[in-house]
């Protein structure tokens, strides 16, 4: 019983742990795009890479602390992600491509 | 054995209620059908928003409208609310015999979800206020669409934080409530997740 409590413990540490440094993580990569816009320290083109970089990162920091996602996770779940995802790009990508070269092309 | 594998999304109860974590499976799996249903949505409004970027007919654009600050606080409130949150499942998980700390953490989150929606609709009045509306043009529709709809996410989920504040004082934590609060994490940290979105695509570009 005694070896349980510790064990629980020692997953509860893990946890919270865990739990910290995802929230750290995600503040530094807050900070730094918001910096960037705030203070113009880069030209804009290179500004947005990082931005995008940036919430790409925190994105899948998210993912993997906040929502537990990773290859562990359950199949069904990632199999869902990955065709939520192949429907995203074509419905989003496709919107993007059709209007985009149809506003180059009203120019 | 089982009790150890990852059943589903989000924070697994584990053995530390193995009885509901067996249970747990099939709701968290419809919640995130939902979510990424949910994802869809959002991704599409996110390409309108794009293509609409330049379609100011001449009104205010995004550097004239748009506060960085505003932005910046709203950000890290609802990143603090996400790591709230995760107390409290660390608490729903480990210290289910003190449901009082669990409520507290859910008190704080519902709070830190208040103040975010204050602030987002003090920015949209202040928008109203300059004749920024979505009749205006295309842009402002997009955007009036895009942001609004995650608020009013927010919003849901501050409900729901108040039902299941009520549900563990009044039915005490079982298995279904567990349930219901560990969907209710999927969905305030999908929320989270989405704000990254819109604070990067809208605000940051916006003001670059």
């Amino acid at each position: 019983m005694a070896r349980m409590i510790d064990q629980a413990d020692a997953e509860y540490v893990r946890d919270l742990r865990a739990y910290i440094l995802a929230f750290v993580i995600a503040l530094v990569l807050t900070v730094i795009p918001f910096a960037l816009v705030a203070w113009k320290l880069l030209s804009a083109s290179l500004a947005l890479v990082l931005i995008c970089v940036c919430g790409l990162i925190q994105i899948v920091v998210h993912l993997r602390f906040f929502l537990h996602i990773g290859f562990q996770s359950h199949r069904d779940d990632l199999y869902l992600m990955l065709f939520s995802g192949v429907i995203i790009l074509l419905l989003a990508g496709g919107t993007l491509i059709v209007m985009l070269d149809l506003g180059s092309r009203m120019m | 054995m089982n009790a150890t594998k990852y059943k589903h999304a989000g924070l697994n109860l584990g053995t530390s209620d193995p009885g509901t974590h067996e249970q747990a499976e099939s709701p968290l799996f419809g919640f995130w059908v939902f979510l990424m249903s949910d994802a869809v949505i959002f991704s599409l409004l996110f390409a309108i928003y794009l293509s609409m970027l330049d379609a100011t007919a001449g009104g205010p654009s995004a550097r004239d409208l748009f506060e960085l600050k505003s932005a910046f606080i709203q950000t890290l409130i609802l990143l603090t609310s996400s790591f709230t949150f995760a107390m409290a499942s660390l608490n729903l998980k480990y210290r289910a015999d003190e449901p009082r700390r669990l409520i507290s953490w859910l008190a704080i989150t519902l709070l830190l979800g208040l103040i975010f929606i204050g602030f987002e609709v003090h920015d949209l009045l202040g928008m109203a206020a300059r004749d920024a509306l979505p009749q205006r043009s295309g842009f402002l529709s997009a955007f009036f669409v895009l942001v609004p709809t995650h608020g009013i996410h927010v919003a849901f989920g501050c409900l729901w934080l108040i039902v299941m504040i009520i549900q563990i004082a009044t039915l005490g934590l079982r298995s279904e409530v567990k349930t219901r609060i560990m969907r209710l994490g999927l969905f305030w940290h999908f929320l989270d997740i989405i704000w990254i979105g819109i604070f990067s695509v809208v605000y940051l570009w916006g003001l670059l």
